[in-house]
């Protein structure tokens, strides 16, 4: 066993992630598991059709307080904060005056007065850095409680079940996107359904220094070491389950190059809520058309199309692939990309210029994989 | 600890060649495979083609990351391992048989020199993975 690199910064998990075999990589300066020994197949396979553990403790927290702390993030986020009740939570955008992207965020919403934003690991002093910059004498209390927290998302049709064991809380009860503040174990915990896999699941967000109890009595709820029981997942599973289901990732399919509309988030921006940052750009766009959108699409013949490669059309480089990867699950080479308007419909062929070979593709439609509702277990 | 049969040649890119003859077949090494993870895709040159010693003959895939294969002499392609298209999965269950890659004829047996041993590429694993 190799002893974490001393520059990289490491979750609360880091030395059970290496007791259990993780292999460990940089992962935007955190030292994170890439895949344990089962395999990334595997990972990803268990998680469709039994649970698949996932820390993700390295994601970022900032807790919002205040009178203005919804008027604030409202002004900030392209989503509308005040549609959201106690309990609930949403996907959002923190946005430039271009309508483009600086995070992609969940805006949890404790109370009238209380928010707590979930960002990318990658990007969370950006944010903390961004939010501060453009307050403008509101009252708002923020603070950066990133470090105080784990965060261990279960995942897959026997989470409900797993984490069920362990909890008072009626987990039946809280809707997608809702949460409950409730204890797992005994530990006080943020209890979330809402994931980034494309199955039903939770996210437990508690305090850090319990991390390790709750990883450890989730995989012993959850039969760990059994051929149907919990496996835990590393980053690369994660990438492909989120991949499979058409979920945007920062720094991939949007970043400050993108906006909302090109990258068919449309969903999260709402125009007529007030004014926010970025509003006037995203209102130009949506009533000029975009020039070019973020599609889905398959390899058509033998290949597999990956990250940063281009989009060919009638031997024109017309575009770019954001993700690329096989699809473990569907058995498929998919991928998402940015295509000029024109093209952005289903059934358009392209090729994709793979290391020099060029390999034929189509646009289809996504997400690529939809879970079958009531599929959970009791 | 990786596999490492005695009877091999190895090159530092994690190729290995069994020599019969004047025809060299070519693979992966159990640590390469393992470091890959599951591998989806290999793709592999024509019969008939030729490389220089520790050219890029064809590619491995897993569902993470690309790793090119190298030949470790030079030599012409007499047989290609059709198999793997459709069984990649060969790659890591079977790395020094059922999922050799290419057979060369081998240009020049002097290139096996360069080549490290089984003891010497253990040797080099250990090293490398410090």
């Amino acid at each position: 066993m190799t002893a974490s690199p001393s520059h990289l910064k490491q979750t609360p998990l880091n030395a059970a992630h290496r007791r259990m075999g993780g292999r460990m990589v940089d992962f935007g300066g955190w030292d994170m598991p890439v895949q344990y020994p089962l395999g990334t197949v595997e990972e990803h396979l268990r998680t469709r059709t039994r649970t698949g553990l996932f820390d993700v403790s390295h994601m970022g927290e900032i807790d919002v307080r205040g009178a203005d702390a919804i008027p604030f993030i409202n002004r900030l986020c392209s989503n509308d904060v005040t549609k959201l009740v106690d309990g609930q939570a949403h996907y959002s955008a923190l946005t430039t005056p271009a309508g483009t992207v600086v995070d992609d965020l969940l805006v949890y919403r404790f109370g009238p007065e209380h928010l707590m934003l979930v960002v990318n690991a990658s990007t969370t002093e950006k944010d903390w850095d961004w939010i501060n910059e453009h307050l403008t004498g509101e009252a708002v209390e923020l603070k950066n409680v990133s470090a105080d927290y784990c965060q261990i998302a279960l995942q897959g049709p026997d989470a409900l079940g797993i984490l069920q064991q362990l909890t008072a809380t009626p987990l039946a009860e809280i809707k997608y996107y809702h949460f409950r503040n409730g204890e797992v174990d005994g530990v006080p915990s943020i209890i979330s359904r809402t994931g980034y896999t494309g199955e039903d699941g939770f996210e437990v967000y508690a305090a850090a220094d319990q991390a390790e109890r709750l990883w450890n009595r989730i995989l012993d709820a959850g039969q760990y070491d059994t051929p149907e029981g919990v496996v835990p997942c590393g980053l690369a599973a994660r990438n492909t389950l989120r991949l499979e289901s058409a979920m945007a990732l920062y720094g991939h399919e949007i970043d400050e190059t993108t906006t909302l509309f090109e990258a068919n988030l449309g969903w999260i921006c709402k125009l007529n809520k007030g004014d926010f940052t970025g509003r006037e750009a995203l209102a130009r766009q949506k009533a000029e058309g975009v020039k070019r959108r973020l599609v889905g699409f398959e390899v058509t013949e033998r290949g597999i199309a990956r990250d940063e490669q281009d989009v060919l059309i009638d031997g024109a480089r017309v575009g770019r692939v954001t993700s690329g990867s096989p699809a473990p699950y569907l058995k498929k080479n998919i991928g998402l990309a940015y295509v000029p308007a024109e093209y952005a419909h289903e059934g358009q062929q392209f090729e994709i210029d793979v290391r020099g070979r060029l390999v034929g593709a189509r646009v289809v439609a996504t997400p690529f994989y939809k879970r079958e509702r009531g599929a959970t277990k009791p | 600890m990786a596999n490492v049969p005695e009877n091999l040649h190895y090159s530092k890119d994690h190729e290995w060649i069994r020599v019969e003859g004047d025809t060299g077949t070519i693979g992966i090494t159990d640590h390469a495979q393992n470091s890959l993870g599951d591998v989806v895709y290999v793709e592999l040159p024509k019969v008939g083609e030729s490389f220089a010693a520790h050219e890029a003959f064809g590619s491995v895939e897993s569902v993470k990351a690309v790793s090119e294969l190298f030949v470790p002499v030079s030599g012409e392609v007499l047989e290609v391992n059709e198999s793997l298209q459709d069984e990649p999965e060969k790659v890591n269950a079977d790395p020094y048989g059922g999922a050799w890659m290419i057979r060369l004829r081998v240009g020049a047996k002097g290139e096996l020199d360069s080549l490290l041993s089984a003891a010497e590429y253990e040797d080099y694993l250990s090293t490398e993975t410090e």
